[in-house]
């Protein structure tokens, strides 16, 4: 591991303790920066250390006790940097853990902007750079730097706590902190523009995230639920492109190529998840783990896949979640069925050309060819990325072929 | 940390019939937080058709009936309170009854000491 995925690997829970002791997020960084000079002097001479995370931070401490002794000019000061000392020989498992679910709370607060919560989690929790962050959304490094300075301030004046939620806070606090994560992992997968590396890490920081949340609540359903989920549609990411970058439908993707190892671990999840209860990432999770685990895309168990969208449709009453049951239950029972469930959406999704292709693909089923064709012209006219533009072309002119 | 809760409501959604409860509402509100300590000071305020906004540009006043814009919202009452954190007086925000038809704006008040 070179000293750049050291640092990376260990900088999130380094800054989580940090923060507590400190009690400020910049404080925290600086003294991080600090320890991570002094590894750069140290570590090529002596060697890494064993435990280099219990490294950095014992050593940013010792780098923030230096900075306040020297800028202390009231006693307060020295008393803090006194109890700093004492709190060097703090770091159990218990607060370790603690101190990263502080972290992962304060970052995901709903007093803060969604998208300031995703850039202070990437930042404080995934290590990410500023500059790696302003990448990942396409922003401006100096607009993604801003942003992050107004949130860190925000926390600061505004009194945001650094603390675990109560029981009675947990739901509501957890759904967002999930949220977050699953915003970070879909803004990798479902690249709507975008550098494809730059994506793909994304996706992997999510996972991680997931892992940590999953690790740190091990009994949350909800939370395996997602990991379960991202495990799942990551196993399939090779696949989602041929060569030229063309976007190959579930279907007709090459299923030898899905990770089979990630879905084995994806579907042990969901099991674990949904015997705790039953949400909307559960749902999904298995939504996915039916797909995942049918040899075939004929063989896809869709009776299932229905029902488990009915399931999510209660919890859900989301346009896009009837619309992805509709298409189920075209494939369970036929595509007539399905249209008339897809029509009725009409008022909510007609700007969007998942809508109008998936109409197209029903319609053509149902060999109403002339206007699968009018219908597939909307999603080309609405399509977000060029992936999706030439896939949509593509079946126009299929479409178009078999009107003759 | 003092906070400012400040409560905007909707004068025209305003349903005389549930008037009395509101108040009742408010008075345990405003007791509760008397008794754990945390209010500072607060109070209702008068309607809006009662507002005066003043001006002062190159050194010229100038005052106007109203407020400054014309919005449905408008500001009708506030508490001060002095809490642990933004959490608590989330917690407390949500707790005063317009906040079911209004809203309440929570926002640190800066310390000047």
């Amino acid at each position: 591991m070179t000293y750049e995925h050291l640092f990376r690997h260990e900088s999130g829970q380094v800054l989580a303790s940090l923060i507590r002791t400190l009690g400020d997020f910049d404080a925290a960084e600086d003294a991080l920066q600090e320890a991570v000079v002094a590894a750069l002097e140290r570590w090529p001479l002596d060697g890494v250390p064993d435990r280099p995370g219990a490294w950095l931070l014992t050593t940013a401490r010792r780098k923030a006790i230096d900075r306040i002794r020297r800028e202390a000019k009231r006693d307060d000061k020295q008393a803090a940097a006194q109890e700093l000392l004492v709190g060097d020989e703090d770091t159990d498992m218990t607060t370790i853990t603690d101190d990263r679910l502080r972290l992962i709370f304060t970052c995901c607060h709903p007093a803060l902007a969604v998208e300031a919560q995703v850039a202070l989690t990437l930042r404080t929790l995934g290590g990410l750079t500023t500059d790696e962050i302003a990448h990942a959304f396409l922003v401006p490094e100096a607009t993604m730097a801003q942003r992050l300075v107004r949130a860190k301030r925000k926390i600061k004046v505004a009194g945001i706590p650094y603390r675990i939620p109560d029981d009675h806070e947990l739901p509501e606090r957890l759904e967002a902190a999930l949220g977050v994560v699953y915003l970070i992992f879909n803004e990798g997968y479902a690249a709507t523009t975008g550098n494809e590396l730059v994506r793909h890490e994304l996706c992997d920081e999510a996972i991680r995230l997931a892992r940590l949340l999953a690790e740190l609540m091990p009994d949350e359903s909800a939370v395996l639920g997602l990991l379960a989920l991202l495990l799942l549609h990551d196993a399939r990411r090779v696949t989602r492109a041929d060569e030229s970058g063309a976007l190959v439908l579930l279907g007709d993707q090459d299923r030898t190529r899905w990770d089979h190892g990630q879905i084995a671990e994806g579907v042990e999840l969901v099991e674990r998840s949904l015997r705790r209860g039953l949400g909307p990432y559960q749902l999904q999770a298995a939504i996915a783990a039916v797909h995942a685990e049918s040899p075939t895309a004929d063989a896809t168990d869709w009776q299932q896949i229905a029902a488990l969208y009915g399931e999510l449709a209660r919890l859900d009453d989301s346009p896009v979640v009837a619309l992805n049951r509709a298409v189920a239950v075209a494939m369970a029972d036929g595509p007539e069925g399905g249209l008339t469930l897809v029509d009725v959406l009409e008022p909510a999704l007609r700007g969007m050309h998942l809508f109008h292709s998936t109409r197209g693909h029903l319609l053509h089923r149902l060999g109403r060819d002339a206007e699968a064709t009018d219908a597939y012209e909307r999603a080309v006219a609405l399509a977000t990325n060029d992936a999706e533009r030439e896939f949509l072309e593509r079946r126009l002119a299929t479409v178009r072929g078999s009107t003759g | 940390m003092k906070y400012m809760l400040l409560i905007y409501t909707d004068p025209s959604a305003f349903d005389p019939a549930q008037g009395e409860k509101i108040y009742g509402e408010y008075m345990a509100f405003t007791q509760q937080i008397v008794e754990s300590g945390e209010l500072v000071a607060g109070d209702p305020l008068q309607g809006i058709e009662t507002a005066t906004s003043v001006r002062v540009r190159d050194g010229k006043r100038t005052t106007t009936d109203g407020p400054f814009a014309e919005t449905k919202e408008v500001l009708g009452g506030y508490y001060i309170v002095d809490v642990k954190d933004l959490d608590r007086a989330v917690e407390l925000a949500a707790q005063i009854p317009d906040s079911r038809t209004g809203s309440v704006e929570v926002r640190p008040v800066q310390d000047m000491g």
